[in-house]
This record gives C-alpha cells, structure tokens and sequence, in this order.
C-alpha cells in the first residue's frame, strides 16, 4: 500500500543522505521524496512516498525514528489529509494546437507560464492523480519535458507536525 | 583556559574520562598526536594496523563497559577503521572513533589521503559528525560520547579536518556538562501495561523459554535476569552474543540456541508456547527459517531499540526500555502477583520433557586416538582458567563455535567475539583491549590458523605494551567453517578452504620476543597449558594441532527450522528425535 510521511529533521549537511542511504541499505521503495527548510531554518521537513505492506511501514517509520537527525515524523495516510504536487510541462504548442492547449491547460486549471512562438511551459498543481491525468490528454509528440516535484501533504485540521 | 582545536580534542578526551585510545598516526591528524604527546593523562597505544585499533578499542568496551575510542588518520587510517567500525555496529558496542581529515578548503578535490569518511561509514555506525569550525569540537565530542553509550549504543564515527585542530588557533574552552537533543531521547523506563500483559502471560505458560541476547550483558541487567530466571523457574536459552549473562553451570540453562545451538534449546524453542526475548534481536542464525520460528509461541519481546521489535518475527507483547529497567519492574510485578504459586506446577512437565531432550548430550564427542580434538582442548582449556580472573576472546569459525558450546562462562562481559558482522582477525586485538583495561586477568584468545593471520601483527603491539594475552590457536589447517560446509553442502568440494604454506607459529611468535609452543598430542596439552598460563608476564602463542576432520554439531542448515538439526555422528542414529 501507498503511504505519504512526512518527517521534520534536522537541516544539517548530510541529513538527506541518511534518510536516502537508508532505504537503499533495507530495500525499501521510495517512489518520491522532497525536502526543504521550514519556517524554523533549523528544520527542514521531508515528504516521502512510499509502498510496503503493514509491517514494512512499521519498520520504516521505526528505522527513519531512529535517525539521529531526525526529529519527528508522521505517516500522514493514517488519517485525512491532503496532497499536492507541482508540474511545469514543456508543450509543441505550433498552429494548429495552440488554442486546443490554452484551452485543456485551463481545463486542468493550469497557468502558462512561459510562451513562445512554438511552445508554451504549462504550470500545474493538484494530487498526482490529477498531473497524470493531463499528461494522459496530451498527445505524448507534443510533449518536450516534463518536470514534477513529487507530493507534498499535511494533515487536515488543526493537527500540526511540530517539535 | 585558550587551546587549540588539537588540544581541544585530546582535553575533551580527558573530560570524559577516557583512559586509552588505540590509533595509528598520519598527516591529517599530526596536530592531534602533537596534542597527545604533551600530557599523560590520556594514553595513546600504537597499533600495527587501524583494523586492529577499532577491534582493540572494541574489546575493551566489551570488556569494561565503557566507551572505546580510537585514533586515525584520514584516507587509508579511515578505510581501516571500517571493519572495525561495523563489526562494532552489528554488536551494539560504544566506541567514538576519531578520524582525521583533509583539510577544509580542499575536501571535496581529491586530495592526498581523501576519502569521504562520513559517507563510508554512514551505513555502520549509529552517527557521525564531519567537524567543520574549532568552536564546535567540544560540543560535537560530548554529543558524540552521548550518542554511543546510551539507548541501544555504538559507534560513532567524529571526522576532524587538519585545520580545525590548527595549533595557532586557540579558542576559550569549555566542555559541556551534559548534553540536550531534541532529536535523540533514548526510552528508560518500560510501559508499565505492558509489562503487566507479559507477566500475565507469562503465569499461564506451559512451555515458557526464556531466550536472552547481547542486551543483557551491555545492559549490565545481568543480575536481574538471574534473578527473573529463578523467580519463574523457566528455563534460559542464551544467544553467542549473551552467553555469560547468566551462569552457564545453574541447571536452568538450557545452553546456546541457533544454528549450532544445543538441542535441547532448540527443541525448546520449537515447542515453546510463551517466548520471552530480552535484549536479543531475532537474528538468522538464531531464528533459522522464519516460518518455522516457534511455531506456537506468543512472544514477549523486551529491547532498548523499538526497531528491533518486530523486524523479523511479529512479536505479541512489546516491551520497549533499558533491559535491567524494565527487569526490575517485571520482577516486581510478579513478585506481587497473587497467581505466582501456579508456576512451578505449570512447568513441571515442561522440565520433563527438556530433560529428556538434555539425556541425548547433544555436545557429545569422543577423544579417541592421537589427535587432539578442538572440543577437548577448549574443555581443557576451561578446566585450567576457571579459576582465573578470566576473559576469553575468540575469531570467527569453527573454534568459535566449539569455545562457545564449551567453555561454560558464569559471568556477563567474559566472553568476548564478533557475533553480527563475523569479523576474522577480531581476536587477538580484542584481547589487548581486555589486556589493557585489566593488567592482572588471564586474557586468551581463541582462534583459528586462518583468523589469527588477518590480525597477527598486533603480536607487536603485545610486545611493546606488556600485554600477556595467550593466544590458543586450534589449527586444523583448514577454514574450518568453510570447509565443514563445503563437506555438507558442496559434496567436499574443497575450494580454497586449506590454507598451504602455514608458518612455523613457535617460530613466528618468538620472533615477536614471546613464547611460542606446539601441543600436537592429547596427553600433553593439560600440562602445556598449564606451563602457558603459569607465564603471567609473557604473551604465550599455543599453536595446538587439532583433527581437521571435526565439525562443529549440533548444525541447522541456513534456511532449516529449529527442529532440523544435524545431530554428531557420534550419538547413536537410531534415536528417537524431535
């Protein structure tokens, strides 16, 4: 089962490659993994996605606690919560696509951000469910580059992840 | 007080306490062997070899308890330490090991003596700290010495590049008395509820095993787990790692488990029906084939680390907290129980039937004709120490499997090998760790013609400290292990399991400036050792030819339940078993 956690830790050199090292040192999988600093430039705050069963989660939050560097984390997919990841897709947009483009980038809510005589660089936010299935309308030949930064998520409500 | 980042590293060294540190110098780390030479307080021992300094260090945590620390330079000094390093991390041993590093400016550019030390060792330690600015050496090496012994301990890997220590620059210092991080707060105490839940269960066990690993002794809980045993009268299962936590010769130890465990442990094991782990982490020589793990057992499972709880067996009743902690309350929970009458009747058949399996003497071997066999040597080794203030060491094989089926230990912290990672060539720099922490106890090492070349220089470092380690060296002129697997599962095949070309072991030990002897006849070996021990001050390298044929019994296959064993040829084949 897929699995969305997100880990505060600390933002030190060499954080993010404990976390790395560790899934390719146990196996693990990691479909995607984004970090930054947060508002407290002491901390930065990773969102990993991930699969496994009951107890292979269990273990990676267990393994991922157990990092010195890091100082809490959530396994977000326990309770509601939201997801968002950002796209920027470079498109063909010659005549006679340019319209039909304009008009499914809307579609999708979507901005151009970037415009040329020949293409237009689409932004795009929304699950990832949602960037896949733009992507899917796209005729794959209009297609000159694709960007995504994997899911970032938080906790509805008023829950927060802090120290 | 003004130092520099050199003395900075060599005075936090002193504020902690620490006595020894095993290195090996080089360019990176001048300024800090500079530092050293100016003082007596911390005492610095000369290794031939950075494996040998992380393995000596090693020892000596085992031994006292205490932090190992260890010095060396960076690139190759570095690349050394590693096997060190991880045979320490699989073991849960504290040790801080100092590394030098290029200097600032130039990491990252390939040069002289660069490697990426931090990312080397990050897979095999429990932290590490690349030190950027001299402000931070006395806190990074506080955190450091935290970090290794609390909560499940280890290593801890502190790269210091050559500027940091830069004798012209001096900062105020200042050690810090204690330690905050927001991000490590190691559990002490177990969950009281759950501690209840598992002395519950274990009052209505039939065939309860209690099954103890490592923790135990580098918990120090030691004595409450003698005490837990005797209260339940249960029968006590130790892992290699926990051998000693509780006295081998109490009627209650049912031997070492795992695949070349006793049989009555194992079948114990199969048939148990409450399992109580403590300080064991469910290792694959202990467990053999998952599946087949304790087919009937709920598990208790105690340990400081929550990530060992669960990882490979599904456990019923967790209990996560420092091993004597949580003892000490389950002693006392049961203690008040109002059913504890029950137990002894619970568990009278159960003792019958371990009995039984016990009469098959499972360890049996037969000292017959003129080779010495590798279990009678140990057996007489026993007889000659036990009186000794005794430690013993061992390398990785067939010789330490046959120390630990027969060298009973009554004592935590006595015997002491490389259990998780299997590290030949840990011996004999182990046991001058021993050495050196106690000057007046017999300390032997254990080993193999194969294990005792991969460390051997350390035969000098013997030398130049005074350190009187016996080596007893079972040599059967094979990689015992390998070969006894080669004649089981690869139809004797023996590949590059027979080590040609041996050299004259006497010889090569009195070249060193110590004693060497050759035992090669069963009738003669008491006596030698004897004549060995006898010489206190005198490193003794007993090279004792022993049968090439033995193996090592009982054996469960990798992969096999514990209820598969290979039994000895020796006991009668047409038994009963399982």
């Amino acid at each position: 089962m897929r699995h969305i956690i997100s880990v505060l830790l600390e933002n030190e050199a060499g954080a993010l490659s404990r976390v790395a090292g560790l899934f390719s040192a146990r196996g693990y999988n990691i479909e995607s993994l984004t970090v930054a600093p947060t508002e407290d430039p002491t901390l930065s705050r990773m969102t990993l996605v991930t699969t496994g069963d009951e107890a292979i989660i269990e273990q990676i939050t267990k393994q991922l606690n157990k990092l010195i560097d890091v100082v809490k984390l959530v396994d977000l997919s326990e309770g509601a919560h939201i997801e968002r990841e950002l796209m920027m897709i470079k498109v063909r947009a010659d005549q006679p696509m340019r319209e039909e483009l304009k008009r499914l980038s809307d579609i999708f809510r979507g901005n151009i951000i970037d415009v040329t005589d020949v293409s237009y660089t689409i932004e795009m936010t929304g699950d990832s469910h949602k960037l896949d299935a733009f992507i899917r309308v796209l005729d794959p030949d209009l297609i000159i580059e694709t960007v995504r930064s994997g899911p970032l998520g938080i906790a509805r409500g008023g829950k927060r992840l802090s120290i | 007080m003004e130092l520099s980042g050199a003395e900075i590293v060599v005075q936090a060294l002193k504020d902690e306490g620490v006595e020894y540190v095993w290195g090996y110098p080089g360019g990176a780390v001048l300024h800090i062997y500079d530092a050293i030479f100016r003082q007596e307080d911390v005492r610095h021992i000369l290794v031939r070899h950075e494996q040998a300094a992380t393995h000596a260090a090693d020892g000596y945590a085992r031994a006292t308890g205490k932090v190992g620390v260890v010095l060396v330079t960076s690139g190759p000094g570095a690349t050394n330490a590693v096997t060190g390093i991880a045979t320490a991390y699989m073991d849960s041993i504290p040790m801080v090991i100092l590394t030098g590093q290029v200097p600032t400016p130039v990491i990252g550019s390939d040069a002289f003596q660069e490697v990426d030390t931090v990312g080397i060792t990050r897979p095999c330690v429990k932290h590490n700290f690349l030190i950027k600015r001299v402000e931070d050496i006395a806190d990074t090496i506080r955190k450091a010495f935290y970090i290794a012994s609390s909560g499940r301990p280890g290593p801890v890997v502190v790269d210091i590049p050559k500027d940091v220590t830069d004798p012209n620059v001096r900062i105020p210092y200042h050690y810090p008395e204690t330690i905050e991080m927001r991000s490590y707060n190691p559990v002490e105490k177990g969950h009281l509820g759950q501690i209840r839940k598992a002395v519950d269960m274990m009052l209505e066990a039939e065939r309860p095993v209690i099954y103890t690993g490592g923790g135990v002794v580098l918990g120090d809980a030691s004595e409450q787990l003698t005490a837990l045993v005797r209260e339940t009268g249960f029968p006590v299962t130790n892992t290699l790692m926990g051998l000693g936590a509780y006295p081998a010769s109490d009627p209650q130890f049912i031997g070492m488990l795992g695949m070349h465990g006793t049989y009555e442990a194992n079948m114990a094991m199969h048939e148990t029906d409450v399992l109580i782990a403590i300080g064991a982490r469910f290792d694959d020589r202990v467990t053999g084939k998952i599946a087949h793990f304790c087919p009937n057992a709920r598990i208790i499972h105690v340990d400081v680390d929550p990530a060992s709880i669960s990882k490979t067996v599904r456990v019923d009743v967790p209990i996560v907290g420092q091993v004597s902690s949580v003892l000490d309350d389950m002693l006392r929970v049961l203690r008040e129980h109002p059913r504890k009458e029950r137990l002894a009747d619970n568990i009278k058949a159960w003792w019958e039937r371990i009995n039984g399996w016990r009469k098959l003497e499972c360890l049996r071997y037969e000292q017959n004709g003129d080779a010495i066999k590798p279990q009678y040597a140990v057996e007489k080794l026993y007889q000659v120490t036990k009186d000794d203030d005794f430690y013993l060491t061992s390398d990785v094989g067939q010789h330490q499997m046959f120390a630990a089926q027969f060298y009973p230990f009554e004592k935590p912290r006595r015997w002491i090998n490389s259990g998780g990672l299997g590290t030949m060539g840990f011996g004999l720099p182990a046991a001058m760790g021993v050495q050196q922490a106690f000057p007046d106890a017999t300390v032997a090492c254990v080993t193999g013609e194969a294990s005792i070349q991969m460390c051997i220089q350390e035969l000098a470092t013997c030398k130049q400290y005074d350190l009187p380690v016996k080596v007893v060296l079972l040599n059967n002129g094979y990689m015992g292990m390998v070969r006894q697997w080669q004649e089981f599962f690869y139809d004797g095949r023996y590949s590059h399991s027979y080590v040609d070309a041996l050299p004259d072991f006497t010889k090569l030990a009195e070249s060193f400036g110590h004693v060497g002897m050759r035992i090669d006849r069963p009738g003669d070996l008491e006596a030698a050792y004897r004549e060995a021990f006898g010489m206190k001050d005198r490193v003794v390298f007993m090279d004792i030819i022993v049968d090439p044929s033995e193996n090592v019994y009982p054996m469960i296959e990798a992969g096999k339940g514990h209820h598969e064993m290979h039994l000895s040829p020796h006991l009668s084949s047409d038994r009963e078993l399982a």
